[in-house]
């Protein structure tokens, strides 16, 4: 029988490895790659809650999710070439100029 | 019966894929992989009822935003070197330490929330039509959706900004 807690659990398992990748790649582009996987976990979690309360919102709130993701990606991408271009590097480490 | 064989299927290519996008080495895959992940996630919003989702999450998930990463990744020409490793040879086992207890965690968190869970094959009303989500967002949540062309035009403006900026910097920079 397949129960909400299945989905929950895939979607769990989703937000961690999102973490790990966060946590352990130093890539700019890896770490947002890592953000979209994350936002994929919420978004299964919603429409998981959604159908087992038959309610809209959980629905809804996943299409704002996904039109915030969008508009992430456009600023992150176009940060991402700007950091290659003139740093000559896309290492979030090496990035260090906000410190002064 | 048939659709607890095909989640565990799914499910299983899901993480194998989602392994791949942390675990890969060169940023490419990674991108191909999530779009793995997405198709899963799609037939999963099916399984669901969320058939406008599932579109949206294949139109513009798989078809836009990853193809603007595979664009940037293949505009940036990434040397090998450039695929960062790690400083500290701990930090993987770190990473993956905290990604796993943050795992237990939720999983706890859920079945401790889920005592009463209703089954999710008990509901046989159609609720997630087309129609009934925009019914919902034009009168609901409208505010929401209005505040969310907004954002999208913050985003278009910084996007155009960050590239003007580049053309007209590169003579100072360099």
């Amino acid at each position: 029988m397949l129960t909400l807690t299945h989905y929950l659990i895939v979607s769990a398992a989703l937000f961690a490895m999102g973490i790990a990748g966060i946590l352990i790649r130093r890539n700019i582009l890896m770490i947002l790659l890592a953000i979209e996987l994350m936002f994929n976990a919420a978004n299964l979690a919603f429409i998981a809650y959604a159908r087992a309360w038959a309610d809209l919102g959980g629905q809804i709130a996943v299409f704002f999710v996904i039109t915030v993701a969008a508009a992430e990606v456009t600023v992150g991408l176009a940060i991402a070439i700007l950091l290659s271009r003139q740093l000559n590097t896309l290492n979030a480490d090496e990035v260090s100029r906000l410190k002064g | 019966m048939g659709e607890l064989l095909l989640f565990y299927l799914i499910a299983a290519l899901m993480v194998a894929a989602a392994l791949s996008v942390v675990g890969s080495r060169l940023p490419i895959y990674s991108v191909l992989s999530l779009l793995v992940v997405m198709g899963c996630q799609a037939v999963f919003f099916v399984m669901l009822h969320a058939y406008f989702v599932a579109a949206i999450q294949l139109l513009l998930y798989a078809g836009a935003v990853l193809v603007l990463f595979l664009f940037v990744i293949m505009l940036l020409q990434l040397s090998p070197e450039a695929v960062a490793y790690p400083r500290l040879l701990s930090r993987p086992a770190i990473g993956i330490t905290a990604a796993f207890g943050l795992f237990l965690i939720l999983r706890t968190v859920f079945f401790r929330s889920l005592a009463q869970e209703p089954p999710l094959a008990d509901l046989s009303r159609p609720h997630s039509t087309v129609e009934a989500i925009a019914h919902a967002l034009m009168t609901k949540y409208l505010l929401p959706f209005e505040l969310t062309s907004l954002l999208i035009l913050a985003a278009l403006i910084g996007a155009v900004t960050l590239a003007k900026q580049q053309a007209s910097d590169s003579r100072l920079k360099r």
